[in-house]
């Protein structure tokens, strides 16, 4: 018979408390999981959300809150870039390190989810997670020539109960703001889900955007106070001395947004047939919130490390990193919250382990009798010591057990929460490596809570023990 | 000769400093395979000399030589090796383990030993002691009888050379008396274990060929 079953069988024999005492470690365990996972399920998604796109190029100010508006649709709107300076940096000299270079307006929403202007390539040319494409669950992509129609997000959709073929009529400013509603946009598409906070969004035909916002080319005035922004001219932007600087400064009109499917002679057409198509809003009224870019993979790393710099300088904007962005944000504000959170968690789990320290001692005068038949039998004391500790292992290993299967149903009933909060989708069943440590963590835990109740075993006086009543 | 004890003594200190002494055995052996049956009052260290023959206390002086090896000179770990694998005790109060199975309580008796619990003999013994239908049940479903049978059983277990049994039959009603002492008997005659039982009874004691009585703290040798 081995020792691991005299143990569960002395648990066995004081069940209640055993079962009470497991179950206040299932609850420290329950939460130390709760928050790695929840934390590692954060950290993972916010780092994905950020994986399609090398940089974001937005007007001057912060770049987190830049980088949370255009990727995470999270937080207050930025202040928005000229057309100009987008212009000047997919068809300037920047045209080619840019594989894709996808607008986007913010400043909209409809029932709180944001609506996103921006343009068909964003679904058609853009990829997320590392290389997949997007997909639509119903309808299909909006159209380049046709202002009004919209793509949702699956999330979005489920909420809002829109789907193809329905209008919504979005309303300017945030969900709490309750600003002016606009011309109605009709859904064509429904996207699958993606995981990503694209799910939670509403992309209009950025044309149409700009026609919310602008009754009329005659009507500039009428611009939202978003679009207001100065503009700059062109030549600012297109600096000659730089362009000789890099070789790969491509001629004025490579389109770097259209690169990939257009012949280079056909560019400088259908960049000026997309203007006319734009129903006559000039370029000046035009404005962007950011511009999400994939570089192109043949320019050299150093030249990928100089870009956000030479972009910012260039162009009087700023381009950032998402990636960088979303690191210092975990590093230096979630992961702080997250530590505290675990220093307490694990205090929880300690406390837990002292239950178990007090739970074996004070069991250990009932058992006297027991140890001394164990011992009469040929167990030696550091047997007698080994059993206890087992017995503590067991309690802790059980109760941290039951505190995994715990933590990830909390996580589980959190994860809708903090979906609808934050569009961070947490899946409840993925587990986190640092989770393996809890067991070493337990076992080391459950050695040292059950070292004083041991001691007590080992120095059972067997002959005393033996004649003393059961 | 198996149990050999010399000049065995056991005292205690009283608070006072003073001794007290409450065993003093000049000579006691045991062949192999014989059957002894102890006899004396309450308080007269019978179960105290049990203990020091199994180890489980030590003489303040003296020698205990079991097949050859003076436990008294062992240290502690050696001499429950030693009783883990050559001593068998059967209690008054049966201490068998309330939570473990009538199965798991003979195999207990097995554990602590260098060979490995030998399931298939856990399960004979208790056959032979009549228990074969009761292999899952747990001591506070055994009747009394039938509880010291699960207990002669565990102390068969590790194939002992000695058993001890402290007035195994106390707690047992008349009916089972005999047959827990016939169970024995018999038992250690079939695995040629020798047998030192305590006892309080005469009719107990008058079926032993050898009957040593212990009185004050001296054994007087006895016989038939």
């Amino acid at each position: 018979m081995s020792l691991w079953k005299i143990a569960w069988r002395s648990i066995q024999q004081r069940a209640l408390a055993s079962a009470l005492t497991a179950f206040s470690m299932a609850l420290g365990v329950a939460l130390v999981v709760a928050v790695i996972v929840i934390h590692g399920v954060i950290d993972q998604s916010f780092r994905r959300g950020a994986q399609g796109y090398d940089l974001i190029v937005g007007a001057k100010g912060s770049p987190l809150e830049l980088v949370l508006a255009a990727v995470y649709h999270l937080g207050r709107v930025p202040a928005n870039m000229s057309y100009d300076a987008y212009d000047e940096l997919v068809n300037g000299q920047f045209a080619a390190d840019i594989e894709v270079a996808i607008p986007i307006c913010l400043g909209d929403n409809f029932k709180g989810f944001r609506v996103i202007g921006t343009t068909p390539d964003m679904f058609a040319r853009l990829e997320y997670l590392g290389g997949r494409k997007y997909e639509f669950a119903e309808g299909r992509n909006f159209d380049d020539v046709a202002p009004r129609e919209a793509v949702i997000g699956a999330t979005a959709a489920r909420k809002t109960g829109l789907k193809v073929g329905d209008t919504f009529r979005p309303v300017h400013g945030s969900a709490a703001t309750r600003g002016e509603e606009h011309e109605p946009f009709e859904i064509v598409g429904v996207l699958a889900p993606t995981g990503t906070p694209n799910d939670r969004a509403i992309f209009v035909n950025i044309e149409g955007f700009y026609q919310m916002h602008t009754k009329s080319p005659e009507e500039p005035d009428r611009a939202l106070p978003a679009m207001k922004a100065e503009t700059k001219p062109k030549s600012q932007a297109a600096d000659p001395q730089s362009k000789e600087q890099d070789e790969n400064v491509p001629e004025k009109g490579e389109s770097a947004a259209g690169k990939s499917e257009d012949e280079p002679g056909e560019k400088q057409e259908s960049h000026a047939e997309h203007k006319h198509h734009h129903e006559g809003i000039p370029d000046e009224h035009k404005e962007i919130t950011a511009v999400l870019v994939v570089l192109n993979p043949k320019i050299p790393p150093p030249r990928q490390i100089a870009l956000p710099k030479l972009i910012s300088k260039q162009l009087d904007v700023q381009a950032v990193a998402p990636a960088e962005q979303i690191d210092n944000m975990l590093r230096g504000i979630v992961g702080n919250v997250q530590l505290v959170l675990l220093i307490l968690a694990v205090m929880i789990v300690v406390v837990a382990g002292i239950g178990i320290m007090v739970s074996i001692y004070n069991s250990m005068s009932d058992r006297r009798h027991e140890i001394a038949i164990i011992r009469a039998l040929g167990a030696r004391r550091t047997t007698i010591m080994v059993v206890v500790l087992l017995e503590s292992i067991l309690l802790a290993l059980g109760g941290g057990a039951a505190g995994l299967v715990l933590g990830h149903g909390l996580t589980g009933v959190l994860s809708p929460i903090i979906a609808d909060q934050t569009g961070v989708s947490v899946n409840p069943f993925q587990f986190q490596l640092s989770e393996l440590i809890l067991i070493p963590g337990l076992i080391v835990l459950a050695t040292a809570v059950g070292y004083l109740p041991a001691v007590v075993a080992y120095r059972t006086d067997v002959a005393q023990s033996l004649i003393a009543s059961p | 000769m198996l149990l050999q004890l010399r000049e065995v003594k056991k005292s205690f200190f009283q608070p006072d400093g003073s001794e007290l002494p409450i065993l003093d055995i000049p000579e006691f052996d045991v062949d192999a395979g014989d059957q002894v049956v102890l006899v004396g009052r309450s308080g007269c260290g019978k179960t105290t000399l049990l203990h020091i023959i199994a180890g489980i206390s030590r003489p303040t002086s003296g020698r205990v030589k079991i097949d050859g090896w003076d436990i008294a000179l062992m240290d502690e770990s050696e001499v429950d090796q030693f009783r883990a694998e050559r001593i068998g005790y059967v209690y008054q109060t049966f201490n068998l383990l309330p939570s473990f199975t009538a199965l798991e309580n003979v195999l207990l008796g097995m554990t602590f030993g260098r060979e490995r619990p030998d399931r298939e003999r856990a399960k004979a013994l208790l056959k032979r002691v009549g228990l074969e239908h009761r292999l899952t049940h747990k001591p506070p479903m055994l009747s009394v009888g039938e509880q010291q049978r699960v207990a002669v059983a565990r102390a068969l277990a590790n194939r002992p050379q000695l058993i001890l049994a402290d007035e195994p039959t106390a707690n047992v009603d008349v009916g089972n008396q005999q047959q827990i002492i016939d169970l024995l008997r018999e038992t250690c005659r079939e695995e040629n274990v020798a047998l030192i039982l305590v006892t309080h009874a005469p009719e107990v004691a008058e079926q032993f060929d050898r009957v040593e009585y212990l009185e004050k703290i001296n054994l007087v040798r006895g016989g038939r």
